[in-house]
């Protein structure tokens, strides 16, 4: 993974001194409250509904064993003893004091982390898959790309005060792991008919209050012409992104009311006057760039473990977690574990600092000393050997983090919510909870097979409802909290935004309407068929009529 | 209105005109768009004035463009500091060959120096108030703050790539020379 | 006949700690209970304004104006579940907040 070097560390440091001078002229009036806002928004920090919220960066998902030892070093010190990963590879703390941040900051600089623009009109954390550089499917490693934007995107100083927020995410595989279909800017890496690697390039993706699919503006892109292009798409959003209306700023509103191919247009002859050469990173910084992603040493292993296969048959439930946790590696006798984050019952994506220090160790033993955070809210250990896995598994449980249920009913994405977020318009983590509950039996969760649900307390969408094979939207009518479910989404390649299925219910009436999709689904699948694919045999109108018979 | 460049608070020689009020026979004067449209072939070119044009955020560069050889200062307004379209407007005019002065007008804060100067911008015009909260060494601060950047082609400190570049090409010239020892 | 508006108190959160605050008689209070309450539209201005000022003052953030109803003593409750969140704390953590802090 990516190294800092001396101006990398210098820029972190120099950003902490920045960020607590700004604290020191707001305290003295330098800065009014409307000017220190947007600063402090593009040093990760919110207001929420009870305390601040501190939002820091885990570029492209990737972190090492001493980062996440950090981490959990400032829940413990600075917050209330845990954390929460979110839908965008990053981390969420819920209690910091404004006086503290500048030393959380200082503390973060030291492992070279940051809370750099995870807010603001600017540009984001750059997503990626959280299995790049391990997973077979790949063109080549996207972090090597998202690290160029990383830090590209960092400090850029014409593009920090956007008309709104803006997202770029980075697949290096066919199978869209980092749903770039809903992003404002989508990066595959793809191969050219002559064999090149570069990129096609979609833009005005999103979710929100108008869901919308990424189109293509460009079937390929070369290397070299990554930056100028992407600095044409910004410039042409910045001048002419809608500033009137914050919930029309998105470059997908834009791209909406002009059409791709006017974007295009705009796009095509801002580049075009752009000096490619003069803009571009050098081919040396690249490779520089790609040499920390360069594979780790493997071992030369067999394919098949004895030792893995041995335990698989004396313990069920190892057996099970190896079944839904574990994922094939392309290096052979390795593999990829998904540590769910989704206790039965328990708050999506949230973390004891204890159970983050759990898994930097394990990381450093048995991972090649990384770590990822998903999207779906989970930890991946990307580096697992077959024959360590029992080993692992024992740790897990002893620490909690062993719930067998990763892409099943059970692993449930859920923003915070109301519970703690000021924007929120109902809670959203109870529903996971009760949802969680009433699927807890495992066979029965392995009988339903992979089916993702997903819940947004607002139309803010963070819980990413709208590419959920189940979305529930959790909205506020007469003081009384209650919940629309839609259907049919995806976040792949097969990216869809899901379809409303009728109006909204109580939360108990939500849970009992769930189910009861469920059932539609099991008794009406065909062999092996999964809960998406089963939705898009029988259409949207087979679930509707049970959802309304119920009602 | 206080003015500031890189230096600190400066004097202002330009004088901003109404659409109505003659040219001056020497002076500095900035023009709106509309009337260096009307006048532009009739600006005196003896040399005692220079022209400069405010333009609205809303502009499109190209328009300005048969402009740009004649004009020694356009100023860009920002509504406020949050409507980042002056930064880009300054890009742009940079990019097709402007030279003159870049003048930025508005409530921008201190914070924003470095990223104007790199778009381009030569000085800032402020509102008193907001000069009177930030004054001139909060400004002259900010230009420092970072000591590198990490984008290519735009002014400003240390480019980090380019001082990336410069390191590795001082390593392969010491470890070639330690080679050929 | 007009109808009264409803009783509304204060709500801001403290710039440096970042918790949630209520405008009080004599300053700013960390419990709602004790929150001073407006009556009448003149009233819920005038605190409005003193909020303003201590945002000004940055002393606190986000102030704004909270409907209440009133108990029989006259304590004010907050009518918005949204509000009676911010008086308590997450609803999934029972140890966190000021529901957490009113039982230690």
């Amino acid at each position: 993974m990516y190294r800092y070097d001396e101006f990398d560390h210098r820029l972190v440091q120099e950003r902490v001194a920045q960020f607590r001078d700004q604290v020191a002229r707001h305290l003295a009036g330098s800065l009014s409250e409307e000017e220190f806002r947007p600063l402090r928004l593009m040093n990760g920090l919110y207001l929420q509904l009870h305390a601040y919220m501190l939002r820091v960066a885990i570029p492209y998902g990737t972190l090492s064993s001493r980062q996440m030892h950090r981490l959990a070093e400032i829940a413990k010190r600075f917050d209330r003893g845990y954390g929460h990963f979110t839908t965008r590879q990053n981390i969420q703390y819920n209690w910091p004091r404004l006086k503290d941040v500048p030393d959380i900051l200082a503390e973060l600089a030291d492992v070279e982390m940051h809370a750099i623009q995870t807010s603001g009109n600017c540009i984001r954390n750059i997503t990626a898959d959280p299995f790049a550089g391990v997973a077979a499917d790949e063109v080549e490693d996207p972090r090597i790309t998202a690290e160029l934007l990383r830090q590209w995107s960092t400090l850029h100083p014409e593009f920090s005060f956007l008309p709104r927020k803006f997202k770029i995410a980075v697949t290096g595989s066919a199978h869209d792991r980092a749903a770039i279909k809903v992003h404002d800017i989508g990066l595959r890496l793809v191969r050219s008919p002559a064999g090149e690697i570069g990129y096609e390039v979609c833009v005005g993706g999103g979710q929100g209050r108008t869901p919308m699919i990424a189109q293509v503006i460009r079937e390929f892109l070369s290397k070299d012409a990554l930056l100028p292009y992407l600095e044409a798409i910004m410039r042409v959003y910045n001048l002419f992104g809608r500033r009137d209306n914050k919930y029309k700023a998105r470059i997908k509103i834009l791209v909406h009311e002009i059409g791709v191919a006017a974007m295009r247009d705009a796009v095509e002859t801002e580049f075009a006057r752009l000096d490619v050469a003069a803009i571009a990173a050098d081919q040396d910084e690249v490779a520089r760039i790609a040499g920390y992603f360069a594979p780790p040493v493997y071992e030369q292993l067999p394919k098949d473990s004895s030792t893995l296969r041995t335990a698989r048959a004396q313990d069920g439930a190892f057996h099970r977690w190896v079944e839904t946790n574990v994922g094939a590696h392309k290096v052979p006798g390795y593999t990829i574990v998904t540590v769910s984050l989704k206790p039965i019952g328990g708050v999506p994506g949230d973390a004891t600092a204890n159970q983050m220090h759990v898994l930097a160790d394990l990381a450093d033993r048995f991972s090649l000393d990384e770590l990822r955070a998903t999207i779906e809210q989970n930890i991946v250990l990307p580096n697992v050997k077959a024959d360590d896995l029992p080993a692992l598994y024992v740790e897990l449980v002893a620490a909690g983090l062993s719930t067998a249920n990763v892409g099943l009913i059970t692993d449930i994405i859920s923003c915070p919510g109301l519970d703690y977020c000021s924007l929120a318009t109902a809670r959203s983590i109870p529903i996971a909870q009760a949802l969680s509950q009433r699927f807890a039996d495992a066979e029965r969760q392995r009988a339903i097979g992979p089916l993702a649900i997903k819940i947004s307390g607002c139309i803010n969408a963070c819980g990413h409802h709208h590419v959920g094979h189940i979305g529930i939207l959790g909205l506020e009518k007469a003081g009384e909290e209650y919940y629309q479910i839609t259907l049919g989404g995806d976040p792949t390649e097969t990216a869809a935004v899901g379809e409303r299925l009728g109006p909204g219910l109580s939360a108990e009436a939500t849970i009992d309407a769930i189910e009861r999709l469920v059932e539609v689904y099991l008794a009406r699948r065909q062999s092996g068929e999964s809960f998406i694919a089963a939705y898009r045999r029988l259409g949207h109108d087979a679930f509707k009529e049970a959802f309304d018979a119920a009602a | 209105m206080p003015l500031l460049d890189a230096t600190g608070a400066i004097t202002d020689r330009w004088v901003r005109l109404t659409d109505d009020t003659p040219l001056p026979r020497a002076g500095a004067v900035i023009l709106s768009v509309a009337r260096l449209k009307a006048e532009f072939d009739q600006l005196p070119s003896h040399g005692l004035l220079l022209f400069g044009v405010e333009i609205v955020p809303e502009v499109c560069v190209d328009t300005l463009t048969p402009w740009l050889q004649r004009l020694d200062l356009i100023a860009i307004p920002f509504k406020s500091f949050t409507d980042g379209r002056g930064f880009s407007i300054a890009r742009q005019l940079r990019l097709a060959g402007f030279a003159g002065e870049l003048r930025a007008v508005g409530p921008l804060i201190a914070d924003q120096f470095a990223y104007l100067k790199s778009c381009g911008f030569d000085t800032v015009q402020l509102d008193a108030a907001t000069f009177g909260r930030q004054p001139s060494d909060q400004w002259l601060a900010a230009l420092s703050a970072f000591s590198g950047l990490y984008q290519r082609s735009y002014g400003g400190p240390l480019n980090i790539l380019a001082a990336r570049r410069a390191a590795r090409a001082k390593a392969a010239d010491v470890s070639e020379r330690a080679a050929a020892e | 006949m007009v109808k009264a508006p409803a009783p509304r108190i204060l709500t801001a959160n403290d710039l440096l700690e970042g918790d949630v605050l209520f405008l009080g008689h004599d300053g700013w209070v960390r419990d709602y209970r004790a929150a001073r309450v407006a009556t009448t539209a003149s009233e819920a201005a005038e605190i409005e304004v003193l909020g303003l000022a201590a945002k000004d003052a940055r002393l606190i953030i986000d102030p704004y104006l909270v409907d209440v109803a009133l108990e029989a003593d006259g304590t004010p409750a907050p009518v918005r579940f949204r509000e009676r969140l911010r008086t308590l704390g997450p609803t999934v953590r029972p140890d966190l907040g000021k529901q957490a802090e009113r039982r230690s």
